[in-house]
């Protein structure tokens, strides 16, 4: 007999819960626990999966008392943010607007404004959904995840963080703490562009795209699409088309119909895999002309 | 850790002290141990808006909330709005225009509308659709709840 054992209105699962107050408390707990402790941040995707039941943690640790992981800091090397700075802090944040505003229209476009006001960028980013919004724009940021273990320290590309479905390079052990974004150098432009059933959605295709100009020559690029493939990606053979190139609308059309080749999507509920193969030609002829136009102001 | 948590809060202006289970959902705690009816239950998972309340200000769902996370908060429902038994003038915009038909999606849309005025206090058509777009209605398709919003903004209320 099949029950059905979703129950959103209250958490049904026996839990053992613990607030701890900083990071070396909570190392110290997922050690304990690992392979049966969840983090819990915002709560908008892990209280969801536990009243649908895809999860099932039997140890929940609330990381929201460690306050010093809440954090928007412009350094020497570039902008860190605290795992746990809110999704709405970074859309409202001035320096992530003017200086990495390709980040702010991402986020900007993750659920509704309560979502946004306890959602994380941890956790959009722990979640690893292959269609998180978050993720192209740090893609293309070529950003940098700081993580702690037990043994310590260390700091890993964006592009190395996610590694499937729902599935990031964190061991059970690990906790995500810190996003390290370089500037931007002069010259460079991004977009970001979401294509979803309604407005409160996840995205059905997604992109981000940097274009450093010199002159009118394409000196840098990077372009990274979600939804897609199993893990949000960059697509490193349009990259290699574009680099050094002068930057052309014929160019521009070469490198859109070479992007379906480097994705893998599949057929799910919000789209068939050959309409995204379509999009992505599309997205990616659209985010480029964007971020071309906007690294020439 | 101890499964039973005592909580104190400030809910609709008023300290209170709660005693939870860690688990506890804050939608449930504010319906069932503070009787305060007026949010309700929606989806459950995030998307409709049906209850949203104001923590700090700030417009949360409370179905995705553990109770224990607004220990130290101030906390507002539809209920709270209300001052001196004289109603929001976003409650009196409500009131008219038919932005109100069965009422259930009402005070999640309220709520969210106070935190878009208190932000803004003349938005646009568009930004107003914007902000609101985690509050779903199945009655009225949405126009007259937007036109009130705006009548709210410019106080243009009472003026039928």
């Amino acid at each position: 007999m099949n029950v059905n054992l979703i129950n959103t209105r209250i958490l049904t699962l026996s839990i053992e819960y613990y607030a701890p107050r900083t990071v070396e408390e909570t190392v110290s707990l997922l050690s304990k626990h690992s392979q049966d402790a969840k983090v819990l941040a915002g709560g908008t995707d892990l209280l969801v999966k536990m009243k649908q039941r895809l999860t099932e943690p039997r140890h929940i640790i609330n990381i929201k008392k460690i306050k010093a992981l809440d954090f928007v800091k412009e350094e020497a090397d570039g902008l860190h943010i605290g795992a746990l700075t809110k999704l709405r802090t970074l859309e409202k944040s001035n320096v992530v607007r003017n200086k990495f505003p390709v980040l702010c229209e991402g986020v900007r476009t993750i659920g509704s404004v309560q979502i946004r006001n306890m959602a994380t960028i941890g956790g959009n980013l722990c979640n690893a959904s292959p269609a998180a919004d978050s993720a192209p724009p740090l893609l293309a940021l070529d950003a940098r995840a700081r993580i702690v273990g037990p043994n310590g320290d260390r700091v890993i590309l964006i592009k190395e963080f996610f590694t499937g479905p729902g599935k990031t390079a964190l061991q059970p052990t690990d906790f995500l703490v810190e996003i390290q974004i370089p500037y931007l150098p002069k010259g460079a432009g991004t977009s970001f562009i979401k294509i979803a059933r309604t407005s409160m959605d996840l995205a059905k295709i997604n992109i981000a795209a940097m274009v450093k100009l010199n002159g009118n020559e394409i000196s840098a690029c990077r372009i990274a699409l979600g939804a897609v493939a199993p893990t949000p990606i960059r697509v490193y053979k349009v990259e290699e088309l574009l680099t050094g190139k002068e930057f052309s609308g014929e160019i521009v059309n070469e490198a859109s119909q070479i992007v379906a080749e480097e994705i893998k999507p599949i057929t799910d509920i919000r789209a068939t895999a050959a309409y995204r193969k379509e999009a992505s030609k599309a997205l990616t002829h659209d985010a480029l002309m964007m971020a071309y136009e906007r690294a020439k102001r | 850790m101890k499964m039973v948590k005592v909580i104190e809060f400030i809910i609709n202006g008023t300290k209170k002290k709660v005693e939870v289970k860690s688990k506890d959902l804050l939608l449930n705690v504010i319906r069932n141990e503070l009787q305060l009816t007026g949010t309700k239950y929606g989806c459950g998972i995030g998307v409709c808006g049906a209850c949203t309340v104001l923590v700090d200000g700030e417009p949360m769902l409370s179905c995705l909330m553990l109770a224990v996370d607004v220990d130290g908060k101030d906390l507002v429902t539809i209920e709270g709005i209300v001052k001196e038994d004289q109603l929001d003038v976003i409650q009196k915009a409500f009131l008219e225009k038919g932005a109100v038909q069965c009422g259930f999606c009402t005070p999640g849309f309220i709520m969210t509308a106070k935190s878009l005025l208190a932000e803004n206090t003349d938005p646009t058509e568009k930004e107003i659709r914007e902000y609101i777009k985690g509050n779903l209605c199945r009655c009225t398709g949405y126009v007259n709840i937007v036109k009130v919003i705006k009548r709210a903004a410019n106080k243009k209320v009472g003026d039928n």
